[in-house]
């Protein structure tokens, strides 16, 4: 019985595959040439912009633009740091500072959350996640206005300090890490959960030492996809700080522009020193960053 | 007494069952932070910026009432008229783009080959970028000195000698477009990706063995498996793009503006008088979001209902 069942799909299969060796060549071919070009694209810009961070200034004005640098002239960086210095240094420690904050807020008020929506029942369960999903339709831009009305009160004096970045970060970063989790806690099967509940375990005992851990590509995918859009943050930054003292570095970056309008290399040497950092963690944790995407819901 | 008996025990039967289906006062607590932060940094806010919008300055000390003329001073605007314009081609264009190129990069890496890991990570990099900084480092491409964009286009007649693309207003928004495509596609394609795994392998062997083409497979099992995924991410991606504010902020300025740069330089850079009516199309705003997203919600919706 079980052997006749495998002889039909075999046979079926050799037919195909007689068929498809040619065509797997050719579709072999097509896939590494889109796959290069995916990549060239995808890279280019940032090559383009290390190149022209390490031209010297008569390598920037020539005409057609050189695609391999001749000249190497690392001053661009000194001067990018030390022209708006030391408040370009200074904001990438804003940055740095506010992006934790807002992912480590996001992370624990999320994962709350996202069990509850995810495990839990209760009455309301529908309207808590609405309310927190609509907030991702909420224009950033209608926020800033009353925020700033609000944080520059006398009473409250919130506007340009590292607060009046986390809380308002939070608005993007909060629904996100909620509504990730959430999908991620879902897929784990019940019987695990289950199994810890027998052994006694409560339910927040579970959540911490049974669902995170099992889920930990995914809380870490929100961790990282958190930190980024806190990092990524560029109208909070500009309506809601003054200066340096919390002024994030994105807000810098356009600076750049009206301070010194030929200043090319400068330009892209802060472009680089921005997202080098950003680089180095995609390298880092890409496959966590995509396993968590993709792994936690597989389990499901 | 027996009766009663069993009648108190059967009362709390069914409350014991209706507190454990209920999981009791925790998932309350559990989403109260939550809850908390969205009630101060965005119901609170929105609310706010009704009435402001209904006020003739919010900044002096008593402002007053001035019903509906913000509004009827920005619809009237036609800089505000062309800026709603702006972002619903801006929106249209670059989410039909980065849909469309994002299933296939996440149908690409979705397949097994040598090298796989590096083309993640290499799209990965676009996405990883601050969009200021994605728009900064395409001005330096778009720009008449050094650009090699400005290069590339003047070389194949696309642009005249020493014209650059970002001296028109189509040609700023098109820029807006390309660089947003650039940095938001790969996110999509991770969304995308995502929804692609969960698809049990076993549907595609059992349609192999039915003698279905991949094309047919795509439509049939890839396409209705993936419906959710795409809808999720789409949303997003259609409520970024129409409340895209960094692109024009650093491409456009005043010359070409969205509806969010349009409601920060009246608000932020204006006059006094200026900030009520940018609060008023900051709601506008608002208002095509609540639209917009009432439309996935409802076709969501219907998804759940199916499952």
């Amino acid at each position: 019985m079980a052997v006749q069942e495998q002889v039909v799909p075999l046979a079926k299969a050799k037919v195909r595959s007689a068929r498809g060796v040619s065509e797997r060549k050719e579709n072999r071919v097509g896939l590494y040439i889109a796959v290069a070009v995916v990549v060239f694209i995808a890279l280019a810009p940032f090559y383009w912009t290390v190149i022209t961070s390490i031209k010297s200034a008569v390598e920037l004005n020539a005409s057609p633009p050189t695609i391999v640098p001749h000249t190497f002239e690392p001053g661009n960086y000194s001067s990018a740091l030390t022209s708006v210095s030391p408040a370009f240094a200074k904001d990438l420690l804003n940055s740095t500072i506010i992006a934790i904050c807002t992912t480590v807020l996001a992370l624990i008020f999320g994962s709350l959350s996202a069990y509850a929506i995810a495990r839990l029942k209760f009455r309301g369960k529908a309207l808590t996640l609405a309310i927190v999903l609509s907030v991702n339709m909420f224009p950033l831009i209608a926020l800033v206005g009353p925020l700033f009305v609000l944080f520059t009160n006398p009473a409250f004096r919130i506007y340009n300090t590292y607060i009046a970045l986390i809380i308002p970060n939070l608005v993007v970063a909060l629904p996100l890490t909620t509504w990730f989790l959430t999908s991620f806690f879902r897929d784990l099967p019940a019987d695990l959960e289950e199994a810890a509940r027998v052994d006694g375990a409560s339910r927040l005992r579970t959540l911490w030492e049974v669902i995170v851990p099992l889920t930990a590509p995914g809380v870490f995918a929100a961790a990282i996809l958190s930190f980024i859009a806190s990092w990524n943050d560029f109208l909070f930054g500009l309506t809601l700080t003054a200066n340096s003292d919390a002024q994030p570095v994105t807000v810098a970056i356009p600076l750049f522009n009206g301070e010194h309008q030929i200043a090319y290399g400068e330009i892209a040497a802060a472009a680089v020193i921005v997202t080098v950092p950003l680089v180095i963690m995609v390298l880092i944790f890409q496959r966590r960053i995509v396993s968590g995407l993709t792994a936690g819901a597989v389990k499901g | 007494m027996a009766t009663q008996a069993a009648k108190v025990s059967t009362r709390k039967e069914s409350l014991r069952e209706r507190l454990d289906a209920g999981s009791g006062l925790l998932p309350y607590f559990l989403v109260a932070p939550t809850l908390l932060v969205i009630l101060i940094i965005a119901v609170y806010p929105i609310i706010d910026a009704i009435r402001i919008s209904f006020t003739d300055n919010p900044l002096i000390a008593s402002p007053a009432f001035a019903g509906l003329s913000n509004y009827g001073k920005v619809l009237g605007d036609t800089i505000f008229r062309e800026s709603i314009g702006n972002t619903l081609i801006y929106s249209a264009i670059s989410v039909v783009l980065e849909t469309f190129l994002g299933l296939l990069i996440a149908l690409l890496i979705n397949r097994t080959f040598p090298g796989r890991g590096l083309v993640r990570t290499a799209i990965l990099i676009p996405w990883a970028f601050p969009t200021i900084v994605s728009a900064q480092i395409w001005l330096l491409m778009y720009n008449d000195q050094t650009g090699i964009i400005t290069s590339i286009l003047q070389g194949l007649h696309l642009l005249a000698p020493g014209d650059i693309l970002t001296r028109t207003n189509a040609g700023i928004l098109t820029a807006a477009i390309i660089t947003d495509v650039w940095k938001t596609t790969p996110f999509m394609a991770l969304l995308l990706l995502a929804g692609l795994q969960v698809i049990p392998a076993d549907l595609y062997e059992a349609a192999s063995v039915d003698g279905s083409t991949r094309w047919q497979q795509f439509w049939s099992i890839t396409m209705p498996m993936l419906k959710n995924s795409l809808l999720i991410a789409l949303l997003f991606r259609v409520l970024d793009a129409l409340r895209a504010f960094d692109l024009f902020f650093l491409f456009g300025g005043r010359q070409v503006q969205s509806i969010a740069s349009y409601a920060y330089n009246n608000m932020f850079q204006g006059t006094g008088p200026d900030f009520a009516p940018g609060a008023a199309s900051a709601i506008v705003l608002f208002l095509i979001c609540v639209i917009v997203s009432s439309i996935f919600v409802s076709l969501m919706g219907g998804i759940a209902r199916q499952d």
